[in-house]
């Protein structure tokens, strides 16, 4: 800990009681409290503990699933058998996990057991993320986990072999950034639209080299589901992590979850975790305000994620733009994603919907979609419409509220737990020239599948979607 | 991490600038699940020129690889380095190196040594005929023609290669500190330990 008692913000205090050891040229050897470990960044870290005869240091610090790979459609036959995964690069992944976690007794949550799930769903949900620890993934949107005023980020291959064998990380302290938004939310503006609006509001780079916290009332007012949200998508704004300092709204989600403190431990930790939030006077390198007042209903045009318009709006002008480069990639964006400058927004007619991803998967984002979804049917021209739940435990809370049945009566596929069609690494892709409505966080070119074309947008966004069969104002709709 | 002290014996004279590590690795090669057998897949694109040094027998097996300019650049794609290691490469000698890469290579234990163009180019022709030997050291490069050309390293990087320590081996020797802030948070904050099994 820091000696200093000047005001310090809650990133500043979760990593000053982290430093292991402080080093001259500015880096610190930073103690991890949590690793999510999932099947394609660990293969080859597992292997390079293997080739130096290295152990996992906190096997009990590390908890492990699969959803990158995995199918979403049947796992198990009628007779209960377990179905094959018919690419043999993602079953080779998969066997990878099964074996590199019981070789290094590291626990594993397997893919037929009801905790399985997106690594980002299933960390909180179990209480493995918990208010003031370190939590790292080698996967990008481990953003994600900031939502309980965690400092979560994603690490690469090496890095995961890193804090396997020394539960340890050199890092470089980033700069602190203040994301301000205060005020009421309007009709059919869900925590996505923040989100969106925060990723536009930044742009894509706007964060690059700033670790991120959330404040003003929304955050304040808003679910942890939300939280997770917003935080998650802090990765396509450039930031490297995003957090929500943790209050009573983290204390009453974390209660009685799985890993979360039992007894007496639960008031130490929650004494703890109070003392973490920033103190008065404290500065951020960087303050970025928005009014929530402002914010409406979103939706993406083009194949980078901070281009976002109103869903009332058009597709926007290349030739607005002064900057040539700028205007060349606008060009190529609208060529990729077949629209035109002026046309408007709601006249895009969508081929498939995709509600699931570690952005919009738990149980709220499913109810919002199955209040737009409910008594009414997928449009003639929608081909396909997903609904993929981020862990078997939010499947089945669905499934108790009869959200399913919903769903399924509108013509919504209802599927297993996983990444899904975020991706493209499992078999739920999008078609090459097809267009899909999508709940998840990248709109890249080719991340739904080559050729795919995606627009982010809210749960209840994707739902109007499905229903009209084109980008819709929920609230016309609701 | 395997020490490096002496890599004496043929050089794969390739001597091309903005070797890009998609050229190292081809990007198809990247859903593996192990480090091993990306040597199979290293300089493919090369590989499908007629007459190529990696598939000369001459140099079958080189430790030593003698490439141009600004060797690595492109991708962060660590898999570069695993290709390299994979095929036996435990050193390259470049007049430049992609930070990136050159990190990347030290993370996997292969020697990145930076020498002038001309004295690239001296090497380039030697290695067609014989063995070349690099002393970690004392810094330097020598030919059985006499030639010795002396090379900066970072001390840091230096001593860990010669102990053939990688990053994790260096992080290890600290197991001491990282032990006193495990016994730390074991005292302030106990329920973090405690809570991560399911009860």
């Amino acid at each position: 800990m820091t000696t200093d008692s000047s005001p310090r913000t809650l990133y500043q205090k979760i990593w000053d009681a982290h430093v292991v050891q402080q080093r001259d040229d500015g880096t610190a050897l930073l103690y991890i409290d949590r690793h999510l470990v999932h099947e394609v960044t660990s293969p080859q870290a597992f292997d390079g503990l293997r080739a130096a005869g290295r152990k996992v240091r906190r096997p009990d610090l590390t908890l492990a699933v699969a959803d990158h790979n995995i199918q979403t459609t049947a796992r198990v036959d009628a007779a209960g058998q377990r179905l094959p995964v018919e690419d043999p690069q993602s079953a080779e992944q998969l066997a990878a996990l099964v074996r590199n976690t019981t070789a290094f007794g590291v626990e594993y949550i397997e893919d037929l057991a009801a905790e399985q799930g997106i690594v980002h769903v299933v960390g909180p949900e179990q209480g493995f993320t918990l208010p003031g620890t370190t939590v790292v993934c080698g996967d990008s949107h481990t953003a994600s986990h900031g939502a309980l005023g965690a400092l979560a980020f994603g690490i690469g291959t090496s890095e995961v072999e890193h804090v396997l064998a020394s539960q340890t990380l050199l890092l470089k302290r980033s700069k602190s950034l203040e994301v301000r938004v205060d005020g009421p939310l309007g009709p059919g503006v869900t925590p996505k639209d923040v989100a969106l609006a925060i990723v536009a509001k930044l742009t894509a780079a706007g964060g690059a080299g700033y670790v991120a916290e959330y404040t003003g009332s929304v955050f304040r007012e808003m679910s942890i589901e939300g939280r997770l949200t917003v935080c998650n998508m802090s990765i396509e704004a450039g930031a490297r992590a995003g957090l929500v300092a943790p209050d009573d709204t983290t204390f009453a989600y974390l209660k009685g979850k799985p890993r979360a403190p039992k007894r007496a431990d639960w008031d130490k930790a929650v004494a703890w975790w109070r003392s973490l939030v920033t103190d008065p006077g404290a500065t951020y390198d960087k303050v970025v305000t928005i009014d929530a007042a402002t914010i409406v209903p979103l939706v993406t045009w083009g194949t980078s994620p901070d281009d976002v318009v109103p869903i009332t709006g058009i597709v926007p002008d290349p030739a607005a733009l002064t900057d040539p480069a700028r205007r060349a990639a606008a060009e190529k964006s609208l060529a990729y994603m077949g629209l035109t400058a002026g046309q408007r927004m709601q006249d895009v007619s969508v081929d498939r919907i995709f509600i699931g991803s570690c952005t919009n998967s738990r149980i709220e984002d499913l109810r919002a979609a199955a209040a737009i979804a409910k008594g009414r049917h997928i449009a003639g021209n929608v081909k396909q419409a997903l609904v993929v739940p981020g862990s078997g435990l939010v499947k089945r809370q669905a499934e108790a509220e009869g959200l399913d049945r919903i769903f399924i009566e509108a013509g919504f596929e209802w599927r297993e737990p996983g990444c899904s069609m975020c991706l493209a690494m499992n078999p739920d892709k999008v078609p090459a020239g097809e267009r899909c409505a999508s709940t998840s966080n990248r709109n890249f070119v080719g991340r739904q599948g080559p050729g795919s074309r995606t627009h982010l947008l809210s749960p209840a966004m994707a739902a109007a979607a499905a229903v009209t069969g084109k980008l819709t104002d929920v609230r016309e709709i609701a | 991490m395997r020490a490096i002290d002496t890599i004496e014996g043929k050089a794969y004279p390739l001597g091309r600038p903005n070797i890009d590590t998609d050229i190292i690795i081809p990007a198809h090669w990247l859903k593996t699940v192990t480090r091993e057998g990306l040597g199979k897949g290293a300089f493919e694109t090369i590989r499908a020129e007629p007459g190529n040094v990696f598939d000369d027998p001459a140099y079958a097996g080189a430790p030593i690889l003698i490439a141009g300019d600004n060797y690595g650049c492109g991708s962060s794609r660590e898999h570069a380095a695993w290709a390299m290691a994979d095929m036996g490469i435990r050193a390259v000698i470049a007049p430049g190196f992609s930070d990136i890469h050159s990190g990347n290579a030290f993370k996997n234990g292969i020697l990145t040594v930076v020498l002038p163009q001309e004295q690239v180019d001296r090497l380039l022709e030697v290695a067609k005929e014989l063995p070349i030997a690099i002393d970690l050291e004392s810094q330097t490069v020598t030919t059985p023609y006499q030639d010795r050309f002396r090379f900066e390293i970072d001390p840091f990087r230096k001593d860990c290669l010669l102990k053939g320590l990688d990053e994790i081996g260096i992080t290890l020797q600290l197991d001491d500190a990282i032990a006193a802030h495990e016994a730390k948070a074991h005292r302030e904050t106990p329920w973090v330990e405690g809570a991560a099994r399911a009860a």
